[in-house]
């Protein structure tokens, strides 16, 4: 039975190894945080960090995460630049329904944490693949460049 | 924060009442909490006048005793009854009460309603309705729970109620100085009367703390950040099974066998079940078809992909989105039925001496909301629970009532957070099917999932129209005969099979009730049949109608020769105060006529405002262009500046957007903001990129490489919104729809003034491109 590393813990999974983390998470471990959007990796709404990169669980199957680190929206908050992304992410009132945010905030934090200063266009290239059906856009800008403490700061 | 409750339902326990056994068993239905008893009849609104929250089903209500709680501890629970999807109504609307209460933010939280609108009143949280219509009465509400403690109190300190104040979570008497706590005095405040109507006393707006501040942060931030915001998709039950559904590919088709053989061999599946299709006309009823019940979402839509299905595919399976454009254009170029008519249009239209005409075209759109519908259902003993992202939990007891043959009474809806309804999920046919699911499968709790191709393919898509207009300038390039022909299928086909024409609510969206100083108007709407499922879609018909109407007023401008913004002016006339009634607009996005007449001077004041804080006017490098557009829907006023950079090979960027809203005084401006921020983001997509086609009566797009909407690259990289100021006593407006309408026509009027080149049909896509 393949073992998963998701928030620190380990899982005993028992699912074909084809089935797309996206559905152990949610369906198996009860993390709905990750969300299902659209199951081609076309809008972000199922972003998770293996080994630190942000990467689209819905296109991910069991077999590829292997031993590797899942770190998903519940705990992405313990570690610094997490919190700072959802502390930016409250302070300028970003979300509407919300649904998005985890994967938009799991896509923010990553950049962030290879790119601790991005430029609009780092960021328009790192959250391309997150929609918000809501609009947040511009509050999603403002929030990285907080969380980056960069405000203000022109590319 | 967001856990559905399960409220107590007993309509005949009034508060003067409190048994013992009632009492401990409100306590332990809430947690603790001691005021809230139940729904007197009497408190109830007792007639229906037409118009605004009187003429929606069930009205409103607004007893403290349905709304407000306390508990010993001092928590203040407060009820929100209409479903919150990004518009903060969840915190918006407690807000209000709180605020009238006296209550400390910080001891307040929300609980959220079940479907049930004989308890709650009207729940349908669509038509940019929840803050106009339940303003007033929430007041009320708090104001009566904040006077029934310190009735409380007074009486507990033996003197007159004119000596105590309620202030911030305590009664205070002011000669002695002595406080209690809202929590020592729930119980007792829990006996005292509630004041009848005329003697309840309002807060001085100006002593308003939190309503029209927009300091408070959303109520569910924390849990959405945190990934523990729970949605219609998320709902997880002992035992349930995990569903998705085959539909029928065209509107109206049938299962006309099926082979599951393959997909019980997919390792999870437990069950393969036909679901009976609905008879026409839609309604919010399931489309019928093939579901495939399993241990996981995955192993469900694995063993869907497996099922061999032999589609029916009925009246429909020629709908072809190329073909119904040349007939929907043939239909808007010949006379039709006129719907208004003011002046002589042929007479006028021969002294023209400028004639301009054009059409537009805007394509079905979907709601693609990221979250697809989803609900579970369980059915128990003969009754059924429901979990789900519902705009309208009321319509979905009553259908799902209907559809297992149960008393509405015997089905609980419970209403999760909604990721993004957009008029999607006010449709609770996705509730309706896991009910029929669960009844399938012996009662076990089914959730059911769409996916993102079966949101696309079986949405209630925005219909598609031709707007053709005509108009007539005289010798000094004034306008003076406007003709707009309207041709789209109407939402009314989704209830009536042989409705043909537009109805009042969509005529009333922009295409009647043109408040223009042009003394020759003619509208008309020719006919056009419906082939697939039409709905709602956030601002409706606005959508269509304001692209084409303030395109066109630019169109007109640039025949005279006229700058587009004064010239919008010059259209709209001078402040005057029109009754809808007498421009044929008998609907008026359903309020008074006289609370609510169409006033120019507040069109013409958000045009002024959004021109002026755009830098109307100002000098831009070559490809650059500003464009402006102003409507009025859902009684709010709002006009949109677009800037735009078109570059040599027809690359659109969007700087800078310019907004300014007349929604009447604002209980959240923060969230107003919001609103408008996404509501433009919105438009730019409808502007630019999204389109549903049908061919051979399927839909062509299946995902969101197909199905395009803004992402943030696309995004205006700078959205200002500039609020007028508003007066609490008088009527609100709209918010979460209305800032969507003068976005296109905004956008394709900054890319006239860019370009030179005219864009008449949406989306844009590569029309730009060199």
């Amino acid at each position: 039975m393949p073992t998963l590393n998701v928030n620190g813990k380990p899982y005993n999974v028992d699912l074909p190894p084809d089935t797309p983390l996206l559905w152990v998470l949610r369906d198996q471990l009860g993390l709905t945080g990750t969300k299902f959007g659209c199951g081609l990796a076309l809008c972000g709404a199922c972003t998770v960090h293996i080994d630190g990169q942000a990467v689209r669980s819905c296109i991910t199957p069991l077999s590829a995460v292997g031993a590797r680190k899942v770190v998903t929206i519940e705990a992405i908050g313990q570690e610094k630049v997490g919190k700072a992304v959802q502390a930016a992410w409250i302070g300028l009132g970003v979300p509407q329904c919300g649904y998005c945010q985890g994967g938009q905030i799991m896509s923010a934090t990553a950049l962030l944490k290879q790119k601790p200063r991005p430029t609009d266009a780092e960021i328009d290239e790192a959250m391309a693949g997150n929609i918000c059906r809501c609009g947040t856009y511009t509050r999603i800008r403002a929030a990285i460049k907080q969380a980056a403490g960069q405000q203000g700061v022109k590319s | 924060m967001n856990a559905p409750l399960d409220l107590r339902r007993d309509p005949e326990v009034v508060i003067a009442n409190v048994s013992r056994r009632r009492f401990l068993r409100d306590v332990s239905a809430l947690g603790g909490l001691v005021l809230a008893v139940g729904l007197p009849a009497a408190v109830r609104a007792q007639q229906a006048p037409k118009y605004g929250a009187d003429g929606m089903p069930h009205g409103w209500v607004d007893s403290p005793l349905v709304f407000v709680s306390i508990a010993a501890s001092g928590i203040v629970s407060i009820v929100c009854h209409r479903g919150e999807m990004g518009q903060g109504v969840r915190t918006g609307m407690p807000m209000i009460v709180a605020e009238e209460l006296e209550a400390d933010w910080r001891r307040v939280r929300v609980v959220q309603a079940p479907g049930d609108e004989e308890r709650y009143g009207n729940q349908d949280t669509d038509g940019s309705r929840s803050t106009r219509h339940f303003f007033d009465p929430m007041r009320r509400c708090g104001a009566a729970a904040r006077q029934m403690l310190e009735a409380a109190a007074a009486a507990q300190w033996k003197v007159p109620i004119g000596e105590v104040e309620a202030k911030n979570h305590e009664v205070v008497h002011r000669p002695s100085g002595r406080r209690l706590g809202y929590g020592a005095l729930a119980k007792a405040a829990a006996k005292m009367p509630v004041p009848p109507r005329d003697a309840i006393r309002l807060k001085d707006p100006a002593q308003f703390r939190y309503v029209g501040k927009g300091e408070l942060k959303i109520v569910d931030g924390p849990d959405i950040v945190t990934g523990k915001a729970t949605y219609g998709i998320d709902t997880r039950l002992p035992g349930m099974l995990y569903a998705v559904v085959a539909r029928p590919p065209v509107y109206g088709g049938r299962v006309k066998s099926f082979d599951s053989a393959d997909a019980l061999k997919v390792p999870g599946v437990v069950k393969v079940v036909p679901i009976d299709p609905s008879p026409a006309p839609p309604h919010f009823n399931p489309l019928g078809g093939v579901a495939v019940v399993a241990r996981n979402t995955w192993a469900a839509i694995q063993g869907r992909n497996a099922l061999k299905i032999v589609w029916d595919d009925g009246p429909n399976a020629s709908y072809d989105s190329v073909a119904y454009k040349a007939a929907l254009e043939q239909a808007a170029r010949k006379p039709a039925k006129a719907v208004r008519n003011e002046g002589d249009f042929a007479a006028a239209m021969a002294k023209a001496a400028r004639k301009v005409d054009a059409e537009y075209y805007l394509p079905h759109l979907a709601h693609a909301t990221i979250e697809p519908p989803a609900a579970t259902a369980r059915v128990a003993q003969g009754k059924c629970e429901v979990w789900g992202c519902f705009q309208s939990p009321q319509a979905a007891r009553d259908l799902v009532a209907k559809r297992l043959g149960i008393p509405p009474k015997d089905v609980t809806v419970n209403v999760t957070l909604i990721g993004g309804g957009f008029g999607r999920k006010s449709k609770p046919d996705f509730g309706i099917e896991a009910a029929v699911l669960s009844k399938a499968m012996d009662g076990k709790p089914v959730k059911v999932t769409w996916t993102r191709d079966d949101d696309l393919h079986h949405d209630y898509f925005h219909t598609v129209s031709v707007e053709h207009l005509q108009g007539g300038l005289d010798a000094q390039g004034r306008p003076v005969v406007w003709l707009h022909r309207s041709a789209a299928p109407t939402i009314l086909s989704t209830f009536d099979g042989e409705a043909k024409l537009k109805a009042p609510f969509e005529l009333g969206m922009g295409v009647i009730n043109v408040p223009f100083a042009i003394p020759n108007i003619r509208i008309e709407t020719p006919e056009a049949v419906a082939h697939t499922r039409i709905g709602w879609f956030r601002s409706v018909s606005n959508i269509p109608h304001a692209f084409a109407v303030q395109s066109f007023v630019a169109e007109l401008a640039a025949a005279a020769g006229r700058d587009p913004k004064d010239y919008l002016l010059e259209v709209i006339g001078p402040p005057r105060v029109l009754n809808p009634h007498q421009i044929s607009d008998t609907w008026n996005h359903g309020e008074s006529p006289e609370r609510y007449p169409i006033d120019t001077g507040r069109l013409r004041r958000v045009v002024e405002t959004a021109a002026r804080e755009a830098g109307w006017g100002r000098s831009l490098p070559k490809g650059r262009g500003l464009g402006i557009a102003a409507h009025y829907s859902f009684v709010s006023y709002i006009a949109t500046v677009v800037e735009v950079a078109v570059d040599d090979k027809g690359a659109l960027t969007i700087p800078r957007v310019d907004i300014a809203v007349d929604c009447g005084a604002s209980v959240n401006p923060e969230r107003v903001r919001a609103q408008m921020e996404g509501a433009c983001v919105m438009g730019v997509g409808i502007a630019t990129q999204s389109e549903i086609t049908f061919k051979d009566g399927r839909v062509q797009q299946d995902n969101f490489n197909t199905y395009e909407v803004t992402r943030l690259p696309g995004a205006p990289r700078e959205i200002r919104v500039h609020i007028i100021p508003g007066d609490f006593g008088k009527p609100l407006g709209g918010v979460g729809e209305p800032g969507v309408p003068p976005v296109p026509p905004a956008l394709c009027n900054a890319i006239f003034a860019a370009t030179g080149k005219r864009i008449r049909r949406l989306p844009i896509r590569d029309q730009l491109k060199a």
